[in-house]
């Protein structure tokens, strides 16, 4: 105890592909994978999740401490949830009879590639554009939870401001919508 | 104050908690089979016939009248009359049951039987730790296992054992009158009746 | 000396991975702690299991359990056997991996908790800026082993359990972070060890905890509820009620699965205790400035002892919450105080130094604690009871 041994906040040069990487690259993969693969549609959900904490380890190895776990917290707590909810208080526990494959698999693999492709693309090129990158790139300075409060509260309040309205009205659409449907079951 | 009876439920539980280090009224719980607690006086589990005096065959009360068979609900109770008889606590020669089995896997403790026997011969035995292995021949009790002697009568029903004895002390008085009266009836018949009383006149 | 006590642990850590080449360790040292953790946590678990139910036995008039050694104290261990030995049935329409499943994602979900808990002065095992974060980023995960137990089991009592208590754990999941933001605003950082270090001051002998301010005390209550809705402990035990749903999400489990579960309550029960201690009762400061010598960890186990014995007073105390009851409680009365909650202790800090602020700040929680709850229960009747009988 008290051995800042994995010391999550040191900044130091990351090597751009270490182990840890790819281990937590394939584990992302992995679950991404199997939710699109699997044929039960709850253990797609469950897959999900897993893809979701390989995502949030990836922040965390990138020391963005914030955004990992605010991805844990929100993804696997909450919308995991939700779809799982979802998916149980719909028929979508019950496996389609006519497979799960869809017959445009192609056409949906082109369309996957290039989005792959653009996505890359922009990637790759925000290394050259970025600041820091003389050819190795560096880490990003390491974000604190006190910077992210200070910009949501001073330099993006009213984007806050705005989201939180949005989710107001949605939270307030979905009890409307639950007690009419209550209205007309009675 | 909102909240006050949270507050008063936890500071029952807490005198509970205290209390029940201290007094015997918060702590019930007794540590059977090291304590057991006295049985009432009209605890009642499965029958047992009654004897009087040392010999259990001899001074079994039960004369097999049949009668506690007849009104058994769940008839548990099997009696085989003898061939024989024997006297009774007045003296009169009466059957004896030769086989007397009582099943207590069936028997319901409802007690009909103790209340119709006319005899005070089958009454509610206290005994409960009867567990056996053997489910079928371990529960049928035989009349050598039923039997038990007026004193443990005494013992287990105190008070209702010295009401029976009353009403059987009774009965053998007034069972004597009976022959007393009869053995003058019968000696005044058979005698001649004398004009007059020998020796002297009334 | 009383330096030394302190710090024995760290001390001893130290001088165990001292005999390792210099690389190894700091993962030497981490893998110190964990093993630590895992063996402490599961024997003060064992101690509680026996502590409530004698506790509980001594509040219901009767002894707890007391043939198995003296006073009862094996007990645990003839539980461990009998958990272990038994045979671990899976229903054979369940869902095998997700069942199997359910329970490790639960334990360790519980476990990582323990890491950034301050047991003793720098007896953090992970000493990070955002540690709460993690802390409720972590318990947020254990709402889905329960769904997946109750899913897995392919029985609808299962299932149906399982959605109340997610639904339940979801509802008390916001007052619970709501009545912490309040702390890591006064204190002014979301790392743990900074909060203890905040409270960690003393004045006439007294300390600065949390709880001893008009908005720390209704946090801590409001705190204590929320945790104890979390960890589907009475009076909102529910979802695993006995006398309703069998055994709830986990009646499917037998065995070393069950006993993971139960371990996994008990832990959560623990680490959010834990975590309550840290947030509002000071974390390993001691509660007067002249007991200063005692060791830390001693006073942060000592409150987390006194958590866990107040969490068995309240099982045997209340009755059992309905499911609506529940839900009506959380999103209607202590969702609403712990946001007034959190404005009353902005006003506490911009108020500056003085009794005014705690004039004003007691006041206005009371009154709306009186206010919300007379608007609450304006339907309800008490009293005595009428009836009415069919002539």
């Amino acid at each position: 105890m008290g051995h800042p041994a994995f010391s999550v906040s040191h900044r130091e040069q990351v090597a751009p592909m270490s182990f840890v990487f790819y281990v937590l690259a394939a584990v992302t993969l992995a679950g991404a994978l199997a939710a699109v693969l699997l044929k039960n549609t709850v253990h797609c959900a469950l897959a999900l999740t897993v893809a979701f904490a390989g995502l949030a380890l990836l922040y965390l190895e990138l020391d963005a401490q914030f955004a990992g776990f605010a991805q844990i917290l929100v993804y696997i707590g909450a919308v995991a949830i939700l779809i799982v909810f979802a998916i149980l208080l719909t028929k979508g526990s019950e496996t389609p009879k006519d497979g799960v494959y869809s017959k445009n698999w192609l056409a949906g693999l082109a369309i996957a590639a290039g989005v792959f492709a653009v996505l890359g693309w922009a990637v790759l090129e925000s290394a050259r554009v970025l600041p820091g990158s003389g050819g190795t790139p560096t880490a990003a300075p390491a974000v604190t939870v006190l910077q992210i409060g200070n910009a949501l509260m001073g330099r993006y309040v009213l984007p806050l401001e705005i989201v939180a309205l949005l989710l107001t009205a949605a939270l307030i659409g979905a009890v409307i919508v639950a007690m009419h449907e209550k209205e007309e079951t009675r | 104050m909102l909240g006050e009876g949270i507050l008063k439920g936890m500071a029952e539980t807490a005198k509970n908690f205290a209390g029940s280090f201290v007094s015997a009224e918060r702590l019930t719980t007794v540590q059977y089979p090291e304590e057991r607690i006295a049985p009432i006086e009209a605890t009642r589990d499965f029958p047992f016939l009654v004897y009087d005096g040392a010999d259990w065959e001899a001074g079994l009360r039960c004369v097999a009248c049949q009668i506690c068979e007849k009104e058994c609900p769940p008839k548990c109770i099997y009696i085989e009359k003898s061939a024989d008889k024997k006297p009774d606590y007045v003296g009169k020669p009466q059957f004896y049951p030769a086989k007397f089995d009582i099943d207590i896997s069936v028997c319901m403790s409802c007690q009909i039987c103790v209340e119709v026997c006319p005899f005070e011969a089958i009454k509610m035995d206290t005994e409960f730790e009867l567990s056996t292995a053997d489910r079928f021949g371990g529960l049928l009790f035989d009349r050598r296992r039923l039997a038990k002697p007026n004193e443990y009568y005494h013992r287990i029903h105190p008070a209702e054992a010295a009401a029976v004895d009353a009403r059987l002390a009774e009965g053998k008085a007034k069972a004597n009158v009976k022959q007393t009266n009869a053995a003058i009836a019968a000696a005044v018949k058979g005698a001649e009746i004398p004009a007059r009383l020998p020796g002297g006149g009334d | 000396m009383t330096e030394a006590l302190d710090q024995v642990f760290v001390l001893l850590s130290r001088w165990l991975v001292s005999f390792l080449p210099a690389g190894w360790r700091p993962a030497a040292g981490v893998a110190l702690s964990v093993a630590a953790i895992v063996c402490l946590f599961p024997a003060l678990f064992a101690l509680t299991v026996l502590l409530e139910r004698k506790g509980l036995g001594r509040m219901q008039n009767r002894i707890g359990p007391n043939r198995v050694g003296p006073l009862g104290i094996l007990q645990p261990i003839a539980d461990g056997i009998k958990s272990l030995t038994k045979e671990d049935i899976v229903p054979t329409s369940a869902d095998g991996v997700v069942h199997f499943l359910a329970p490790v994602v639960l334990a360790t979900a519980v476990f990582m908790g323990f890491a950034v808990l301050p047991m003793g002065r720098n007896m953090t095992l992970a000493k990070m800026d955002a540690g709460l974060l993690f802390y409720f980023a972590i318990g947020a995960s254990t709402e889905l082993s329960v769904f997946m137990a109750g899913w897995s089991s392919r029985n609808k009592y299962s299932l149906l359990g399982a959605m109340r208590a997610v639904a339940q754990m979801i509802s008390y999941e916001v007052p619970l972070l709501m009545s912490s933001v309040a702390v890591v605003m006064i204190a002014g950082s979301l790392s743990l060890d900074r909060i203890v270090e905040a409270q960690n001051h003393y004045t006439w002998g007294l300390p600065h905890w949390y709880i001893f301010t008009p908005w720390g005390f209704a946090g801590f209550v409001l705190f204590a509820i929320a945790a104890t809705a979390e960890t589907n402990r009475s009076p909102f035990d529910l979802p695993e009620g006995e006398s309703e749903l069998v055994a709830g999400y986990f009646t499917e489990y037998s065995g070393f699965k069950f006993a993971l579960f139960f371990l996994g309550e008990y832990l959560a029960m623990f680490s959010i205790s834990g975590l309550g201690a840290t947030l509002f009762l000071g974390g390993w400061s001691a509660p007067f400035s002249f007991l200063g010598w005692v060791p830390s960890w001693i006073w942060f186990f000592g409150k987390l002892l006194v958590s866990m014995c107040v969490f068995i007073w309240m099982r045997g105390t209340l009755p059992r919450l309905r499911q609506d009851q529940l839900m009506n409680f959380a999103w209607k009365f202590v969702l609403p105080l712990t946001m007034l909650n959190l404005m009353v202790a902005a006003l506490w800090h911009f108020l500056g130094d003085g009794w005014a602020r705690w004039a004003v700040c007691s006041a206005i929680l009371a009154v709306s604690y009186v206010g919300m709850a007379w608007v609450g229960m304006r339907r309800m009747h008490f009293g005595a009871r009428s009836y009415r009988y069919a002539e």
